[in-house]
C-alpha cells in the first residue's frame, strides 16, 4: 500500500484546477474527487481524503459552495445577480 | 410605516374562507419595511405577469454549502428594502414540536435580522425564514445555533430529514419515526451541510402506511411503517360500528384493495396474507382494527416531484425491516451508503436516484448495491414487478 498523499496537497491540487477552470467549468465535489483519485492514484487518495481537502478549502475561505442548478465549488467572486 | 402600498391585485388573494399570506404580509408591513417592499414587488409581479426575483447562488454562512437560498430583486431601485431577500432554511425539530418559548425566540431573532416573515413549514419540512440581507446571515446563524437550531439542507445535498409525529401521538406508528429522523440527521450531518451529490436527496419517515408526510411521493428514501403479522381485530367493536350505522360491507369490505375481508353481519374475517397494508379498514374502524404487533418499516426508493423529468412514486427496496434500536439503524446506513456511493459515481448531474434507477434498471441497480432481488421489490402492491426471473435449467 503506497503512502497516502497529504490532505493539504490534495487541497492545493483541487484549488489549482478550480482556479484554472474558473469561468470555463464549474466543479462539483464528485468531479474534484474523481480528478484527485486519477491524479494521485486510488492507492494514495480516496473519497474521505478528498472530503477533508474540500473542507479545508471551504473553511479557509479559499473556495465557496455555489448553487447553479446543482451545487459547485468555486473561488469566491461577485456573482452577476448580486445587488449592491 | 407611513404610506400604505396600494395592492389591488393582491387584495383579491385575501378573499374567500382561507387564511391569506397577503394579509399576513400586510400585517408585517405595518412595522417592517422589507415586508412593505415585498408587497410592492409582489403586486408589480402580478401586474407584469413575471417574477421579479433573481436567484443568488453564492450567499451562505461560513463552512456550509446549504441552508441559505439567495434572492435578489431585479427592481432594486424601486424596492430597495428587498434588494437582498435571502431565505434561510432552519432544521425543524422532528415531528415539528416546539415550545411557545422557543417559537418566541425564533421570531425575535428573525425580527432582528430579517423581514420577520416565516413559512412554517416549507414542503421539505424546514422552518423557512423569508427575507434577509447578506450581511445579516452570519449573525442570524450564530443566534440560531445559540438556541439550539442548525440550518437545513439545500442544493445537491441531503435535505433536512422529516417525519410524522410517530409514536409520540399516534398509536398506529410502527416504529419511532422521530428517533430515526434525529439519528439520520446526525449521521448525515456532513452530507447535509456540504453538498457533494449529483442532486438533492430526501429522507422522509412515516410511522404507518397512511404516510402522513407523503414520503412515497417525494422522498428519495421513504421509510414507511408496516407490520408483518395479522391485523389486530376486536370483533365486539366491529359489531358496535355496525350497530352505530356503519355499512361495513359497503364502506369497508368492498373498498379493500386486497379483497381480503368478509363480513357476515356478525363476524369480520380477514385473510391477512392478502392484506396490502393500505390502512383503509383501520382508518374506517379505528376502535376495532389496528396494525399487527410485529411492527417495523418498509424501505422505498426513488420518488420525486416533476422538476427535471416527470413525477415518480417510490418503489419497494426492502419489504420489511425491524427498527427497534440504533443497531438496526446501522444496517440501514450500510444500504443507504452503498446507494449513495453508486449514485455519486455513476449519476448524472441533476439526476435524482429514482431517475438513475430508471435509467440503469432496477435489476442492475440492486445488483450493484449488493441487495438480493426479491419479488416484493415492486412499484405498487401486486403490480409492476421490475424483476424478471429466469427458470434455472
Amino acid at each position: 500500500m503506497a503512502e497516502s498523499v497529504k490532505v493539504e496537497e490534495v487541497a492545493d491540487a483541487m484549488f489549482r484546477i478550480i482556479k484554472e477552470g474558473q469561468g470555463l467549468k464549474k466543479y462539483k465535489a464528485t468531479d474534484l474527487q474523481k480528478e484527485m483519485i486519477e491524479k494521485f492514484g486510488a492507492d494514495r487518495c480516496n473519497k474521505d481524503l478528498c472530503k477533508k481537502a474540500i473542507r479545508i478549502l471551504i473553511e479557509s475561505e479559499r473556495c465557496v459552495y455555489t448553487y447553479f442548478g446543482g451545487s459547485f465549488i468555486e473561488i469566491p467572486h461577485r456573482e452577476a445577480a448580486a445587488n449592491d | 410605516m407611513s404610506e400604505e402600498v396600494k395592492t389591488p391585485k393582491l387584495d383579491d388573494l385575501e378573499k374567500g374562507p382561507w387564511p391569506s399570506f397577503v394579509s399576513e404580509i400586510k400585517t408585517a408591513a405595518k412595522t417592517n419595511k422589507m415586508a412593505k417592499d415585498l408587497l410592492g414587488q409582489l403586486e408589480q409581479s402580478y401586474e407584469d405577469k413575471i417574477g421579479h426575483w433573481k436567484h443568488g447562488g453564492i450567499v451562505g454562512v461560513l463552512g456550509y454549502g446549504g441552508g441559505v437560498i439567495g434572492r435578489y430583486s431585479d427592481l432594486p431601485d424601486k424596492f430597495p428594502n428587498v434588494s437582498h431577500f435571502h431565505t434561510v432554511r432552519v432544521n425543524q425539530p422532528a415531528g415539528w414540536y416546539y415550545t411557545s418559548d422557543i417559537l418566541r425566540k425564533l421570531c425575535d431573532i428573525w425580527e432582528r435580522h430579517g423581514s420577520g416573515l416565516t413559512n412554517m413549514h416549507g414542503s421539505t419540512g424546514d422552518m423557512v425564514l423569508l427575507g434577509t440581507t447578506t450581511d445579516q446571515l452570519e449573525s442570524t446563524f450564530q443566534e440560531l445555533t445559540a438556541i439550539g437550531f442548525d440550518l437545513g439542507g439545500s442544493g445537491s445535498a441531503v435535505r433536512t430529514p422529516s417525519c410524522c409525529c410517530g409514536q409520540s401521538r399516534c398509536e398506529w406508528a410502527c416504529y419511532d419515526t422521530m428517533k430515526l429522523t434525529y439519528d439520520i440527521t446526525q449521521h448525515y450531518q456532513d452530507e447535509l451541510h456540504r453538498p457533494a451529490f449529483p442532486y438533492k436527496w430526501k429522507f422522509k419517515m412515516s410511522g404507518c402506511p397512511n404516510d402522513c408526510v407523503a414520503s412515497i411521493a417525494r422522498a428519495d428514501i421513504s421509510i414507511i411503517g408496516t407490520w408483518r403479522d395479522d391485523i389486530q381485530l376486536v370483533q365486539d367493536e366491529v359489531r358496535n360500528y355496525s350497530k352505530a350505522g356503519l355499512d361495513i360491507n359497503r364502506d369497508v369490505v368492498n373498498n379493500c384493495p386486497g379483497k381480503c375481508m368478509d363480513w357476515d353481519g356478525n363476524n369480520l374475517a380477514i385473510e391477512n396474507e392478502y392484506c396490502v397494508k393500505c390502512m383503509h379498514c383501520i382508518n374506517a374502524m379505528p376502535k376495532a382494527l389496528s396494525p399487527g404487533k410485529d411492527r417495523g418499516a418498509a424501505i422505498l426508493i426513488g420518488s420525486k416531484a416533476p422538476i427535471m423529468q416527470g413525477a415518480q412514486l417510490s418503489s419497494v427496496l426492502i419489504p420489511f425491516v425491524k427498527l427497534d434500536d440504533e443497531e438496526s439503524y446501522k444496517d440501514l446506513y450500510e444500504v443507504f451508503d452503498a446507494i449513495i456511493d453508486l449514485w455519486c459515481e455513476e449519476g448524472k448531474s441533476r439526476e435524482r436516484i429514482g431517475e438513475f434507477i430508471r435509467r440503469v434498471g432496477l435489476a442492475n441497480f440492486v445488483e450493484a448495491i449488493g441487495l438480493e432481488p426479491t419479488p416484493e421489490m415492486v412499484g405498487a402492491p401486486r403490480d409492476n414487478p421490475y424483476i424478471f426471473y429466469q427458470i434455472e435449467k
